[in-house]
């Protein structure tokens, strides 16, 4: 159970009630991941989703002939991992530890388990989620611009 | 209007496309250059291009200034060699004025993307001159790749003087270990009390949308937010109107303006 006040705070959960909240901290725990350490793999069962605390993750896609290209790193506050809430419930992709971080650790399995008995918490939590995702795209969408290209390619 | 002579002292690769030069006045001086400004540079037979000051402010007549090369004359300026002289005239514009307030108690982010860093570098010269002028200062600043970073030797030797610097890219490179993310990513994530914060923000428009709505969002008021904008300019003295943007002449009303003047202005697709 994460007993961590600063929980409260997180803004995946910040439309869920105390006692909703109270109730995905007790799916979680504060764990401590070292560098190296892969979280999940591209095509695995999606199991599993961190806030990290503090340190950092990369975002890993697997591309024949240039290795493991990291796509994004993500830091203190970012959520990783939410394939776990979408059929078919699969990692789109691959996830490492790249420094010492501390995270909590949601078992997802249970989260599903609370959403579907009480739909107002899974709501607030598929929001949270939503919003997430909204700002990742948004800042993807701004590398696509490529806006610090020269005017002369 | 006249240029005034200036001969190439020092010449420094930055990147692929853009250099550093450091300009020494031939005979006259021009007036001090403050943080934000910009000055004309006249590559002779060729043209005339406004670049904002990247050196040091008050150097005693010498001017530094990086140059992307984008255009004929950019490309001119770039390509110059120790010893060429070419003709300046400044300093035109606004300036940052994150020097000239009394920071105590305040944090100042500082936002770059791309050569965007390079008119904000004074500022960042200044505040590692006097570090108590504020109580934190964090530089965050996104490049295409790493090979397009600006001023790499320097931002170790920043982060070591007390300046917190989160580097990011929009696409790695092999070997690359920072941050893989548009600059807003890391913006998103700083620490910062928006009631002390003062935001500068310089690259491309889109960009400093962006990261003014992460800013905005997090709670720091927009009047506290200063951008650095650009338009073609051809006089820089605020005659012929080729910098218009609105009610603004940005060699005279720029290029550094608070958010709550430019964020209406820079939503009207027509300007």
């Amino acid at each position: 159970m994460i007993t961590d006040p600063s929980l409260d705070a997180t803004p995946l959960l910040a439309r869920l009630d105390a006692a909703q909240r109270a109730r995905v901290a007790g799916t979680g725990r504060e764990v401590r991941l070292e560098p190296g350490r892969r979280l999940f793999d591209e095509g695995r069962p999606a199991v599993g989703c961190w806030i990290v605390c503090d340190g950092s993750v990369a975002l890993d896609v697997q591309v024949p002939g240039r290795g493991t290209v990291v796509v994004q790193t993500l830091g203190a506050g970012d959520v990783v991992g939410w394939s776990w809430l979408v059929p078919p419930h699969r990692w789109q992709l691959g996830a490492v530890v790249t420094a010492d971080t501390r995270a909590w650790e949601f078992d997802t399995e249970r989260l599903r388990e609370l959403a579907d008995r009480d739909p107002a918490l899974g709501y607030a939590l598929a929001l949270g989620v939503a919003e997430t995702v909204l700002h990742r795209l948004y800042a993807t969408r701004a590398r696509l611009l490529d806006l610090y290209r020269s005017d002369r390619e | 209007m006249l240029p005034v002579a200036h001969r190439v002292v020092g010449r420094r690769v930055e990147t692929r496309d853009a250099v550093t030069l450091r300009l020494e006045p031939v005979a006259a001086r021009l007036p001090p250059f403050r943080p934000g400004q910009f000055g004309m540079l006249y590559a002779h037979g060729v043209g005339e291009v406004p670049i904002s000051v990247s050196g040091p402010p008050d150097s005693g007549g010498v001017l530094e200034h990086t140059v992307r090369d984008v255009g004929a004359v950019s490309r001119a300026l770039h390509r110059a060699e120790v010893g060429t002289v070419f003709g300046v005239r400044g300093p035109f514009g606004t300036s940052w004025d994150a020097g000239s307030e009394d920071g105590a108690g305040t944090d100042l982010v500082v936002v770059a993307g791309g050569i965007g860093l390079a008119p904000l570098r004074p500022i960042l010269l200044t505040v590692l001159e006097r570090p108590r002028r504020y109580r934190r200062v964090v530089l965050v600043a996104g490049a295409r790749t790493p090979d397009d970073l600006l001023y790499c030797r320097e931002l170790a030797t920043w982060a070591e003087h007390g300046l917190q610097v989160e580097l990011t890219v929009d696409r790695p490179a092999p070997g690359w270990t920072g941050q893989v993310g548009f600059v807003t990513e890391p913006l998103a994530r700083i620490a910062l009390d928006p009631a002390r914060t003062t935001a500068l923000i310089c690259g491309p428009e889109p960009m400093m949308r962006f990261a003014v709505d992460v800013l905005t969002r997090r709670g720091v008021a927009q009047a506290r937010i200063r951008v650095s904008l650009e338009r073609n300019m051809k006089c820089g003295i605020g005659v012929c109107g080729r910098c218009q943007l609105g009610p603004l002449l940005l060699c005279r009303d720029g290029p550094v303006v608070d958010y709550p003047t430019a964020g209406l202005l820079l939503t009207v697709r027509e300007l």
